[in-house]
């Protein structure tokens, strides 16, 4: 009988079902486990992880289906907590919540996702060019590189010493091919005990890998976004939130983020999404070039893709298992990037767990350590010096997705206090294909303060050109009130040339095409001249109407077609044409002026 | 070490769709169960949450008659399966997949487990191919693809079942002729809706090429969970096993939340919004997901969910969270059906999130991406300068405005309106979308390029003459 397995077994670390409620299974005679332990639960072999003691009563999150799974049948303990496996191999790979490799599950199982799949996230047999970097007999700390693999031609891969480890090199390889469990160094630490290393490493999910210190923030992440870039940019190792409802453009942007940002990495996390939208990024990433190394986007790229349809529980667990693999980068020195979407689907993945548990609810159903999860994810991120010295960062973008599209919701509200960077996205905007349909009124950026640094050694007069550009915003929102009411031909000239050089700015600059090859990545270069060149329109068109033009005389002024379609006309490094209109449109405004004065 | 065919006599307590049965032994979760009324009526059921010793049951033939002391219950050892099989097309069914035509059951057929197993995203393929459902406001401006789930939010008495039928009358892929079929699942609607339905297949002629799965409205509401798996299960089938295109029509989404509501409460579960439970968007995930098409495989099913919002709320949870999974929407406005346009598919909040893939180049035509773009740019600033309008009244609008305000007219009764039996081309269709743009001043259209306006702006009225006629 399956249910006597349990006592006859102990010593052997086995404990016994009593009840299974959808992912939530209880089990007895477990006093061996220990909070937030991996176990395999059930004749399948289900992974799972114990959630919550009672003496010697568990209660175990499973990560798959529990169908079939009867009370009596046994559970099995590993004594690890959940981890990841880190090494070379982890880049241009697809992986579902805990980490298994979906090509080589699918290679396993065919199109369907098979229960109990083991499958090891990293490729055992395959060989790495491993070159050491460091000589036997020296000093090494846990995070210390002693050895590098070019992990893909565009990113070259640290072996670390695993944090926690430190002592003496007694051994290393020679510059060679190696698999990546074989034993390629060997460390004596304090003790005296020797402690064999390989490219690989295993690290717990739930705990922020170490680093020496946290760093103020000074770069932007540049994203190729306009309406990122010069209204609310992110800094490197910040964190931004992309609040929207249904069709707004949560993962569009997030995709556009994934292509062009410049950060080394990419770790991107389908949280509770679509699965045809983790396919799109298998499909399109590896066509596309990233613009800096010139290589294939996928080479930088990892995902992890726990769809809507994928185990509950599992996708409570995505989050973690990538903002992992991300600090495993930066411990390396990269600038990496996460895209989480959506942390709306994590919560709510909280919220029915919570349920299954019968804890006590908080706001709207969600357990009332919410915001206290949340708090513990966006955390992560950040610009910090690592263990071996170097600077790197993990910058984080949660996409949220408030039901109605009501960002009074919880998990908007505690994101927002978490976040400093606040893209919201417009159902206006959305509707009328204006994408991405980031708010200039309700979107803002702390970071602004920290980036105008590096902005102004680059272009001097940004800021001061941001904020122009944005005045004239505000002002249209505001006029718009008036207009709505009176009509726009009610307004005095000069207020009539606001509406207009905002629906310029609106058109020409914030609205961003991204299925045009030229208008899908604006360069930070290419955003000064722009801005520069509305500036520029806008302050002396002003003028001039102040001194007696008409505004049908600046709608007529040569060069503003141009400007409107600049953002799609005008490549990138194509410096001199920026010039050229610039001189354009000025002499099309000094001709004017000089007409008037005439 | 199932004993088989053992069964329980009686109950410990009965609530709404479930029973609660004790002294088992040896239950699986998910377990199918066969429930024994009092006077001998057989019923199935479902295991939801199960201990070493205690269960409990959700019974999809409804709890009527039962009674703690006379109900006798049998675990029968595996989940729900339903029999699959190319000879259910032409066929009608219960939710649970038994015959309800009149006809025998199918023999020789293979069960499969109706919740399915997640499909790997690793495996899927990206859907591209455009299906030409012959309406304009989907082909042009939220076009479906092959493998697509796409609902249509609709409200009551508005005709989304007569748009329903027409696509699936009309849907075609442009020079391909392929095995089709249609699976269609009904929770909780009237007899006169499925009516309706089977009446339109038979004139169309692909009766024979649909598989139908009716839970209605007097049928027990708990079958109602299992009818669109039941459908979808049969669908995998057809076009993973037997490389066959399936469209799916799902009606009425609403009436299944309801059910899962229903059984929430019941369990006396934390409820989120509305009283629905907190897992609503994972259990609807699980029925939206089992579309698109595999990898290296022939098939495919396209999702087209019906459901009717409460009040016209779009943002009621159950249009929400279907928005949040489904790859886009076909919204109808109840103003536009007053003002008698069909079908009244809302110009703004309506999307096809696949769209961007399956037109353009090679597809359609070139020039149809930003077509559709400068159509929803100008009919947002007609929504702008209506708004406008009736404040200060039309005559007051500058005339660029007077002329989105004709333009806005001729989108809807020209492009947007058609017959229920029209079946446009996406030629003709693009025809129409440029012949009122034209009405619209060269300047106002950014969103299209210079040579699409030489082309097709600048270009004498002939060619639309031609194409109408």
């Amino acid at each position: 009988m399956p249910g006597e397995t349990g006592k006859r077994n102990n010593n052997e670390r086995l404990g016994e079902i009593t009840r299974v409620n959808g992912p939530i299974v209880e089990a007895r005679y477990m006093e061996h486990a220990g909070m937030l332990e991996v176990v395999e639960v059930g004749n399948l072999h289900l992974i799972g992880e114990v959630i919550r003691v009672r003496g010697n009563a568990v209660t175990i999150q499973v990560y798959e289906n529990t169908s079939g799974v009867r009370p009596g049948e046994a559970v099995y303990c590993t004594t690890r907590p959940l981890s990841v496996r880190l090494g070379p191999g982890l880049l241009g790979t697809i992986y579902d919540g805990i980490q298994r490799p979906l090509d080589r599950i699918a290679a396993q199982s065919g199109a369907m996702i098979a229960r109990g799949e083991k499958t090891d996230p990293l490729d055992t047999e395959k060989k790495w060019h491993f070159q050491p970097l460091a000589t036997v007999g020296r000093q090494l700390q846990g995070g210390e590189p002693f050895g590098q693999v070019q992990e893909t031609l565009s990113v070259m891969h640290k072996i670390m010493v695993p944090p926690g480890i430190s002592g003496e090199l007694l051994s290393i390889v020679a510059e060679g091919d190696y698999r990546g469990e074989e034993t390629i160094a060997v460390l004596r630490d304090a003790d005296g005990n020797e402690r064999p290393l390989s490219m690989f490493q295993y690290w717990p999910v739930r705990e922020p890998r170490p680093v020496r210190t946290r760093l103020q923030m000074a770069q932007p992440l540049l994203t190729g976004l306009r309406v990122i870039d010069t209204f609310f940019p992110i800094a490197k190792g910040g964190a931004a939130a992309i609040p929207g409802g249904f069709g707004t453009g949560k993962t569009m942007t997030q995709q556009a983020l994934a292509k062009w940002s410049n950060a080394q990495i990419i770790v991107y996390i389908g949280c509770g999404e679509r699965g045809n939208e983790m396919t799109e990024v298998l499909r399109e990433f590896p066509e596309l070039v990233d613009p800096r190394s010139g290589r294939s986007l996928m080479e930088r790229t990892i995902l992890i893709a726990n769809t809507s349809n994928m185990p509950v529980a599992a996708r409570e667990v995505s989050i973690y298992t990538g903002i992992t693999l991300a600090e495993y980068y930066r411990d390396m020195g990269h600038d990496v990037a996460i895209m989480a979407d959506s942390t709306s689907r994590w919560a709510e993945a909280l919220r029915e767990l919570s349920g299954r548990l019968e804890e006590m609810p908080a706001d709207e159903g969600f357990p009332a350590y919410l915001p206290a999860r949340l708090a513990g994810f966006y955390e992560r991120a950040g610009r910090v010096e690592t263990l071996q010295g170097n600077e790197g960062s993990v910058s984080i973008i949660g996409a949220v997705s408030p039901p109605g599209g009501y960002f009074s919701e919880p998990v908007t509200q505690h994101t927002s206090r978490f976040i400093r960077c606040f893209w919201a996205l417009d159902r206006d905007l959305a509707n009328a294909r204006h994408y991405p349909a980031i708010s200039w009124r309700n979107s803002y950026s702390e970071y602004l303060v920290e980036i105008a640094e590096w902005w102004k050694n680059h272009d001097h007069s940004w800021k001061n050109n941001r904020d122009v550009l944005m005045d004239i915003l505000q002002e249209e929102s505001s006029l718009q009130h008036i207009a709505k009411l009176v009509g726009p031909d009610a307004l005095p000239d000069s207020q009539r040339l606001t509406l207009f050089t905002a629906e310029i700015i609106k058109n020409a600059f914030l609205q961003q095409n991204s299925f045009d090859e030229v208008d899908m990545y604006c360069s930070p270069e290419k955003q000064s001249w722009m801005m520069r060149l509305l500036v520029r329109f806008a302050t002396q068109a002003q003028t001039i109407i102040q001194k007696g033009a008409t505004l049908a005389e600046v709608h007529e002024l040569p060069g503003l077609e141009r400007l409107m379609r600049m953002k799609s006309e005008i490549k990138n490094d194509d410096t001199q044409a920026m010039a050229a209109l610039e001189q354009q449109i000025t002499t099309g405004l000094d001709g004017l002026e000089r007409s008037i004065r005439a | 070490m199932k004993m088989a065919g053992l069964e329980y006599c009686g109950a410990r307590n009965i609530d709404g769709p479930l029973v609660f049965v004790d002294g088992i032994r040896n239950v699986a979760y998910d377990e199918l169960v066969e429930v024994t009324a009092p006077n001998g009526e057989l019923r199935l059921g479902q295991v939801l949450d199960v201990t070493s010793t205690s269960a409990v049951v959700q019974v999809f033939g409804g709890t009527d008659s039962l009674s703690p002391a006379g109900t006798r219950t049998r675990f029968l050892g595996s989940s729900l399966r339903i029999p699959v099989s190319k000879d259910m097309l032409g066929r009608i069914f219960d939710g649970l997949g038994r015959p309800k035509d009149g006809l025998p059951q199918l023999l020789r057929a293979e069960r499969r487990d109706v919740n399915g197993l997640p499909v790997n995203p690793y495996s899927r393929e990206y859907p591209r191919d455009f299906i030409q459902t012959g309406i304009s406001a989907i082909d042009l401006m939220n076009t479906l693809v092959r493998g697509q789930k796409l609902p249509i939010f609709s409200g009551n008495g508005l005709p989304h079942n007569r748009i329903a039928a027409q696509i699936a009358r009309q849907a075609k892929l442009l020079n391909e002729d392929v095995e089709f079929a249609i699976v269609f699942a009904a929770m909780g609607v009237k007899h006169d809706v499925a009516r309706f339905f089977i009446d339109s297949f038979e004139h169309s002629g692909v009766l024979n090429n649909v598989a139908m799965f009716l839970s209605l409205a007097d049928d027990p509401s708990v079958e109602r969970l299992i009818t669109p798996r039941s459908a979808l299960t049969l669908a995998e089938h057809l076009a993973f096993d037997e490389g066959m295109h399936v469209l799916v029509l799902i009606t009425d989404m609403s009436n299944y939340c309801e059910s899962l509501r229903e059984i929430a409460t019941a369990r006396g579960e934390i409820p989120s919004r509305k009283g629905y439970p907190g897992y609503l968007y994972s259990d609807l995930a699980s029925l939206y997901e089992r579309a698109g098409r595999l990898r290296g495989g022939a098939g495919s099913i396209t999702q087209m969910p019906i459901l009717t919002m409460p009040s016209d709320d779009i943002s009621h949870p159950v249009p929400d969270l279907t928005g949040y999974i489904t790859e886009g929407q076909i919204v109808l406005e109840r103003d536009m059906f007053q003002r008698g346009i069909y079908p009244p598919v809302a110009g703004l909040p309506s999307l096809s999130r696949l769209m961007k893939d399956g037109i353009g180049k090679g597809r359609t035509r070139d020039d149809h991406p930003h077509v559709a773009s400068q159509l929803f740019a100008a009919y947002s600033k007609v929504k702008d300068v209506r708004a406008l309008a009736s404040v200060i009244g039309e005559e007051e609008l500058s005339p660029v405005d007077k002329l989105y305000v004709e333009f806005g007219r001729a989108f809807e009764h020209r492009v947007v309106a058609q017959g229920e039996y029209e079946d446009r081309s996406i030629e003709q269709t693009l025809a129409l979308g440029w012949e009122v743009l034209r009405i619209l001043p060269r300047a106002e259209l950014l969103r299209v390029s210079e040579e699409e306006l030489k082309q097709y702006y600048d270009q004498s009225q002939s060619t639309t003459t031609v194409l109408k006629s």
